[in-house]
């Protein structure tokens, strides 16, 4: 398998993830992005593995962790949301400016 | 070009697509959904790297767990289901789209400098080595991690639970 | 940092150790105080105790370690000290440090035990008073100061541990400062030391400059070795020194604060007449001891001068005081006098020798007369009386102590003041060792006056006195072991491990040390002892009640001259303080209205003047315009800029990729 377009498509992943966060109003629709972000990583880590035959497996060792993360901070964010919602009644995060100046 | 390229590529480009598709559209269901699909390109993507036991974790965990928390998340938040043009804010996305397009140009051109080469597939399972050095040599993090999950859990809880005080006024 | 100093005093006759682990590690005894003084202050309240059992803990070790260090020094003999430099002055190495010798671990072993005794008998004694705490706090750096004092290798720690006791002296005997006349006392106990405190610092100063060196062994190396510089000097620096010690240990003219002293709790007088306070100058004589010997013979005979006169004058005071601390205070003085007229005559092992039995029954006497007065709630003798009955305990202690003190074999006080006697007689001052003899008649009859007036009789005070608690007896029992036995010690021709014990020095001492009883003088001191107990038992009790026995040997003008303390204080308002007060005073006041005044308001004029020039013209115009411009522009700036800080994170977080995608162009294309 050629490597440069799986590592190019896993870049094109990690700025669309950048785009979600930076445009999406929603704050379900960012921790959305944020997890097109941490994929990207994780094709990046698979990548490097496979092509440097690492003895040790390091890559899919740090994906299965970056993958668990990834769970508990889905729970963590959508908690937090959660609670957002419950205080302002909604969940549009441009409608957050508490720490305006 | 061998059939295995061709099948390579048409996983790459659909998995761009969908990726695409996760940051665009203007329906909330429609993203989650899609995201759904970016993951198992992704899995197919591993397991063509033959690293099944993390393509397996990843539509486990993922697609079997993550998602349907989002779907939770979206319900519970109320968001306009179908389309909705407020999901975006237009004011960002020129803006937005130049930083990504720059990073993404960035990365490009950092990644094709630094690597290239192709790779041979080793067919066959590596699930058991895998097993054996998570949890030899990597077994301090393994636990470390668990670890964070129960943070995360006791976290969660906290954060979603009702406050006592709340309850107990809308009772009297 | 620790140096052991090289051995450049090999040549004495004394054979000695260097102690080992045991003296490498007695620099516990100094600093264990002071960190229990912080403990106590800031934990002390809380405790269950408070904080008197930190105290009594510290004490128990430094007083367990003493008795190590004792141990040690009596089977081999321990010689050594320690440096620790802590920076330097010019060419003048700052040094502090610890010794470890004869004279400081006897120093060490009676104020462990003396204190020990005393704090035990203080958690009793002062129980529900005011600032319990706080007193526990000073009476534990009280001990921790003489400490500093007694393991100073270095004249500037001897310096700094003298101001440490006259400052701890000083919130000490000021405990109930809520009373006027305590405070004073308190006052006049700090003034007075710090007067004498002047003469021993310039003493120090003169020493130093003249030797080049802090450190006490060399200069005694010095002045024992015929260098010129401090040759010199020598009178003038003997003679600083001493006005130094006349102030801590209370010679005259300079004892006025120690009677005075009294207002303090009594375990302070206690510790303060005993172990601490007044035998730090004594202790300075003897630790200098080398070098009056050597070069400062003329120093020695105004020493000895000043010690006779005070053990005279101060004895006779003793007799018409009605105050029983008062007629402990100055028959303190006059024992001081006895111990710095001994140092005069040359004779150190026995000024030490008085100096360590007179802290036992000292200690002892003090610690029995708080008994009483805590049983009688007086100080007044007027007011006692027939104690024996109620306080069996404390009378047969108190007896012992005067014993001891009167000096009637066997007992300390015996040995001790017969060394001295006998030194006197041996160097042939036959006036002084007269005068001696007579002060120990002196002694003898107001110590048996005192226990006539206190404890035989009859009753006449208020009130139900009775025995104190185990808690303070015990104390007083264990001193009376000490008074009747610490002169067994130093027995002529018996044994004499304390001569041995004192002159352990890496200085050795020269004197003379007598073969056997000098009989002469013995028997001249127990006849003035015994005429003394049996005139005062004679007079007190069986002539009659115990306030008619004063009329009969009362001589009018003697008595008023007594009473009046030799109108010394008088003298001192007189002549000193009032017309500071008074004359001098004016002379300032004129001097500061009529010159200073208006000096400096023609300055301030002219000043005022000059300010309004610069006012208008520079100050107004030209830096508070600047000024006002930059702040307005920063206010301006910030409006500006603060529109940057929305609040929407989305915008942050865009401005941060931003920045990060320049640096890295930067970086990857520039760089």
């Amino acid at each position: 398998m050629i490597v440069q377009p799986v590592l190019v498509v896993a870049a094109a992943l990690f700025s669309l993830g950048i785009y979600g966060i930076l445009v999406r109003r929603n704050a379900v629709m960012v921790l959305l992005s944020i997890e097109l972000i941490l994929n990207s990583v994780n094709i990046n880590f698979i990548m490097f593995d496979t092509m440097l035959a690492d003895t040790l497996m390091q890559g899919q060792i740090f994906t299965i962790f970056i993958i668990t993360i990834a769970a508990a901070e889905v729970g963590i964010g959508l908690a937090i949301v959660l609670m957002l919602f419950r205080n302002r009644q909604t969940a549009n995060i441009n409608e957050f400016d508490l720490m305006k100046w | 070009m061998e059939i295995f390229e061709i099948v390579t590529y048409f996983v790459l480009l659909a998995l761009l697509s969908t990726a695409i598709r996760v940051v665009t559209t203007s329906n909330v269901i429609h993203a989650a959904i899609s995201l759904v699909f970016t993951l198992a390109l992704t899995a197919i993507l591993f397991l063509m790297l033959s690293t099944e036991f993390v393509a397996l974790v990843l539509v486990l965990v993922y697609i079997g767990a993550v998602i349907v928390l989002f779907l939770f998340g979206i319900m519970i938040t109320r968001a306009p289901l179908g389309k909705n043009a407020e999901l975006d804010n237009d004011k960002n996305k020129k803006l937005g789209a130049a930083i990504a397009g720059s990073i993404f140009l960035l990365f490009s051109y950092i990644l094709i400098n630094g690597f290239d080469g192709d790779v041979t597939i080793t067919s066959g399972s590596s699930t058991e080595l895998l097993g054996e050095i998570l949890l030899s040599r990597f077994v301090f993090p393994f636990e470390l991690v668990s670890f964070v999950l129960l943070a995360a859990l006791i976290g969660g809880i906290t954060l979603a639970r009702k406050d006592e005080a709340l309850i107990d006024e809308d009772q009297v | 940092m620790v140096k052991t100093n090289i051995n450049l005093f090999a040549e004495g006759e004394v054979v000695y150790t260097d102690g080992g682990v045991l003296a490498e590690f007695a620099w516990v005894l100094v600093v264990l105080p002071f960190i229990a003084a912080l403990i106590i202050t800031f934990a002390g309240k809380s405790l269950p105790l408070k904080g008197a059992e930190i105290a009594l803990g510290t004490i128990g070790i430094i007083f367990i370690y003493s008795l190590a260090l004792m141990y040690l020094h009596v089977t081999e003999g321990v010689a050594n000290e320690f440096f620790i430099n802590v920076g330097n002055i010019g060419q003048f190495d700052i040094e502090f440090g610890w010794v470890v010798d004869g004279l400081s671990i006897m120093m060490y072993f009676v104020v462990g035990l003396v204190a020990l005794l005393v704090f035990i008998y203080a958690t009793n004694y002062m129980e529900g008073e005011i600032r319990y705490t706080f007193f526990f706090t000073s009476l534990t750096l009280f001990a921790g100061s003489m400490l500093v004092l007694v393991s100073s290798p270095t004249l500037i720690q001897i310096l700094i541990g003298w101001e440490l006791v006259g400052v701890c002296s000083y919130l000490l005997i000021g405990h109930y400062w809520e009373v006027k006349d305590n405070s004073s006392a308190a006052m006049k106990a700090f003034i007075t030391n710090k007067i004498a405190d002047v003469g021993l610092m310039i003493g120090i100063i003169i020493l130093v400059l003249n030797t080049g060196t802090m450190r006490i062994s060399e200069i005694l190396y010095q002045a024992t070795h015929d260098y010129p510089a401090i040759k010199n000097v020598a009178f003038a620096a003997g003679v600083l020194l001493f006005i130094g010690a006349m102030g801590k240990s209370a010679q005259f003219p300079l004892h006025v604060w120690l009677p005075d002293a009294m207002a303090g709790p009594t375990p302070v007088s206690a510790l303060m007449h005993a172990a601490t306070m007044v035998t730090a100058g004594v202790y300075l004589l003897a630790r200098m001891f080398p070098f009056y010997q050597g070069i400062a013979n003329e120093a020695l005979d105004i020493v000895m001068l000043f010690g006779v006169v005070t053990l005279l004058t101060a004895g006779l005071i003793a007799i018409v005081q009605d105050d029983l601390k008062k007629v402990l205070a100055y028959s303190t003085v006059s024992q001081l006098g006895y111990m710095v007229a001994a140092i005069g005559s040359g004779a150190y092992t026995a000024a030490l020798f008085h100096l360590w039995t007179h802290a036992f029954f000292k200690a002892l006497l003090f610690l029995g007369a708080g008994s009483v007065i805590h049983a009688v709630h007086s100080n007044s003798m007027l007011e006692m009386g027939g104690l024996r009955k109620v306080m069996p305990k404390t009378f047969s202690t108190f007896i012992i102590g005067t014993v001891a003190l009167a000096g009637l074999p066997p007992f300390a006080g015996f040995f001790s003041k017969d060394e001295i006697l006998a030194s006197f007689n041996h160097e042939g001052e036959t006036t002084f060792f007269f005068i001696a003899v007579l002060g120990a008649f002196i002694t003898a009859f107001y110590m048996t006056r005192a226990v006539c007036l206190t404890f035989l009789g009859e009753y006449r005070g208020h009130g139900h006195p009775h025995e104190s608690d185990s808690m303070m007896t015990t104390p007083l029992v264990v001193l009376a072991v000490f008074a009747a036995a610490s002169g067994w010690v130093n027995i002529p021709g018996v044994y004499t491990g304390f001569t041995k014990w004192v002159t352990t020095r890496k200085n050795p001492i020269i004197e003379y040390h007598p073969e056997s009883f000098d009989l002469f003088a013995l028997g001249l001191g127990l006849t003035a002892g015994l005429l003394g107990i049996g005139l005062g038992y004679y007079l007190y009790q069986l002539q009659g009640s115990a306030e008619t026995g004063d009329d009969k040997i009362k001589i009018e003008p003697i008595w008023k001259v007594l009473e009046n303390k030799y109108y010394i204080d008088d003298f001192y308002f007189k002549f000193i303080i009032d017309p500071i007060k008074l004359n001098m005073a004016k002379a300032v006041d004129a001097f500061n209205t009529n010159v200073i005044d208006r000096f400096v308001n023609g300055f301030g004029q002219l000043a005022s003047f000059m300010g309004a020039i610069v006012y208008n013209n520079i100050d107004q115009n030209g830096i508070d315009k600047v000024l006002n411009m930059s702040s307005t522009g920063t206010d301006s700036f910030g409006g500006k800029i603060k529109l940057l800080q929305t609040g929407r994170t989305q915008q942050y977080l865009m401005l941060f990729l931003g920045g990060v995608v320049t640096i890295s162009l930067l970086i990857l294309f520039i760089i």
